[in-house]
């Protein structure tokens, strides 16, 4: 035998592949279509083309409010968990501390708990510290639990950072802070970039952490929801298929950074998903 | 070595953020555990067991919690089922198309969760499309009522969300597994299914463990599926606490309940990682 390993041919994995990827595209293709039905969500088959619920959508105040709210959440956001995120992924990447375990752990520990605990906990603290709840609750809240992602993914960044270029400009008589600046951050650029976009979807979408900090003033999630209370209507469609545009544009763009600084088979671990990807190479 | 400054200025920030933010959070839901709430609608400091003892006492919250993990095992199984094939396909048999069709499990992972919730509603309504559909094609001829708010409409709800979770470790273990033992199974007789049983699925396991732990976990502590397609039956028990921090107004039996569901995820996490030590050759 010789070559590579070849694939062999198997139609029956391929076409339950193809049954799962209907699964998972399935509702999203109805969200779509229903945002153009004329006869309202529902009923089959679809009827009557129509721009209606996007021309309300645009008239929609209180929406496009939200809309604003929810942006600037999700910059400020972006800035907490990156000014945060990148110190803490240098730590981790290379510096031994005590109780570093226990701070990568905490650190990440967002990533997989359930939004209600994290929500809830600084719920308190924040009522425990007098704070009324506002759109400065909700950015804390958001900022706290993005944390984890930003680690994640510059740490993925650093993993990757060729070090013989930040130890050629040490053994030059360049202090570790002159090496910062003009070696690790600019190589750190693409990552930062990627984690940037990444949070700002994921604070754009944020729900359940949202949920126990808002205030008066809505995110965008924040009104949907409150609005699907009062029963589904298209322009709840019409705005979801907005944001899902969104989302799909930013995340292929986020892909395309990230697997232009690393070999595909890392991009799935640099999702940030899977906590014990920092292990080890501390 | 990095100078005592540099170590500081990268550790301290982030250190200092978390303990405040989450660590501090965490200790004060543990607390309000142990208090209880006055007829006058107060917070009363004395410190007692009476939340964990109603806990095991009141029927409800044992019924509730059980409904959770049978909801929770359900998706996890389902998504491992969807999850696991799609990620050998995309690992074994997608030879050139493999970047864009992990493109498109990526998608639907980042896309909001709010909007997926929504189109499942939309699809599963009383007078959603699928019964349109059904009444079209003259199969039903009034609306199917248990489609939606049901436990069904839950686990097929979050089935859809967390599956993409489960696929990400399963794909990034697949991909680990090195193609020379693979070939090595082949070359010495193994069938391709004994190959599989033998070779990839054990080496496999750590991704499997943490996709499962995914999809078990986020289930658990899930409150917006229930709200938005289970209604009465799909109660689950974070809508307990929920209720509790909201109408019902009692923040300590709340966090009582909160703080039991966040020992559960730690233990699950601490026992999982474990395992994935165990199973992982390095």
């Amino acid at each position: 035998m010789s070559g590579a390993f070849q694939p062999s041919r198997s139609p029956l994995l391929g076409a339950y592949a193809l049954f799962v990827y209907l699964f998972l595209y399935f509702p999203i293709v109805v969200l779509i279509v229903y945002s153009f039905n004329g006869s309202g969500v529902g009923g089959f088959p679809p009827s009557g083309w129509t721009l209606d619920w996007y021309h309300q959508l645009f008239a929609d105040a209180s929406l496009w409010d939200a809309v604003l709210n929810s942006v600037m959440v999700a910059a400020v956001a972006v800035a907490i968990a990156l000014g945060l995120g990148l110190p803490a992924a240098l730590a981790l990447d290379r510096s031994q501390f005590p109780g570093k375990a226990l701070f990568r752990r905490l650190v990440l520990l967002p990533l997989i708990l359930p939004g209600i605990i994290t929500g809830l906990s600084l719920l308190m603290l924040f009522v425990g510290m007098g704070m009324k709840l506002s759109l400065v609750t909700v950015i804390l809240g958001h900022g706290t639990a993005l944390i984890s992602v930003a680690t994640t993914e510059i740490f993925a960044g650093l993993q990757k950072m060729d070090r013989a270029q930040e130890e050629a400009s040490l053994d030059l008589g360049a202090n570790h802070w002159k090496t910062f600046w003009r070696i690790t951050f600019p190589n750190l650029r693409v990552s930062l970039i990627a984690a940037a976009l990444l949070i700002f979807t994921l604070s754009l979408d944020e729900i359940a952490v949202t949920f126990f900090l808002i205030g008066r003033d809505n995110t965008l999630p924040l009104e949907i929801w409150s609005r699907l209370r009062r029963g589904i209507t298209p322009e709840i469609n019409a705005i979801s298929t907005l944001i899902l545009l969104f989302s799909i544009a930013t995340i292929l763009i986020w892909y395309r950074l990230r697997s232009g600084t690393q070999s595909a088979g890392d991009v799935q671990t640099a999702a940030g998903l899977l906590p014990s990807s920092l292990e080890g190479e501390s | 070595m990095y100078s005592r400054a540099y170590k500081s200025a990268v550790t301290i920030p982030p250190l200092l953020w978390v303990t405040v933010f989450l660590l501090v959070p965490y200790a004060i839901l543990f607390c309000y555990s142990f208090w209880s709430v006055s007829p006058l609608q107060t917070i009363v400091h004395n410190w007692n067991l009476q939340n964990y003892a109603q806990l095991f006492r009141n029927p409800l919250y044992l019924t509730v919690l059980l409904r959770s993990i049978r909801i929770a095992g359900a998706v996890t199984l389902l998504a491992l089922l969807l999850g696991y094939p799609l990620a050998y396909y995309l690992s074994f048999h997608a030879a050139k198309r493999k970047d864009l069709l992990y493109q498109l499990v990526i998608i639907p992972l980042w896309a909001s969760y709010l909007v997926r919730g929504y189109a499942w509603k939309t699809i599963l309504g009383s007078d959603g499309v699928l019964n349109g559909f059904l009444q079209y094609l003259h199969v039903t001829h009034r609306p199917v009522e248990f489609f939606l708010y049901s436990p069904f409409a839950v686990i097929l709800t979050l089935t859809h969300i967390y599956t993409p979770f489960t696929f990400l470790p399963i794909y990034a273990s697949l991909e680990h597994v090195p193609r020379n033992l693979v070939e090595a199974s082949h070359d010495l007789g193994a069938s391709p299914f004994s190959t599989f049983l033998r070779v990839i699925l054990p080496l496999s396991l750590p991704g499997i463990l943490a996709g499962a732990t995914f999809a078990f976990v986020l289930t658990l502590g899930d409150f917006l599926a229930p709200l938005l397609v289970g209604g009465p039956s799909g109660i689950m028990i974070s809508n307990i606490v929920v209720s509790l921090f909201g109408a019902a107004y009692n923040w300590p039996l709340g966090a009582a309940i909160s703080f039991c569901m966040l020992l559960l995820v730690v233990t699950l996490l601490f026992a999982t990682e474990r395992l994935e030590k165990r199973f992982t050759i390095s």
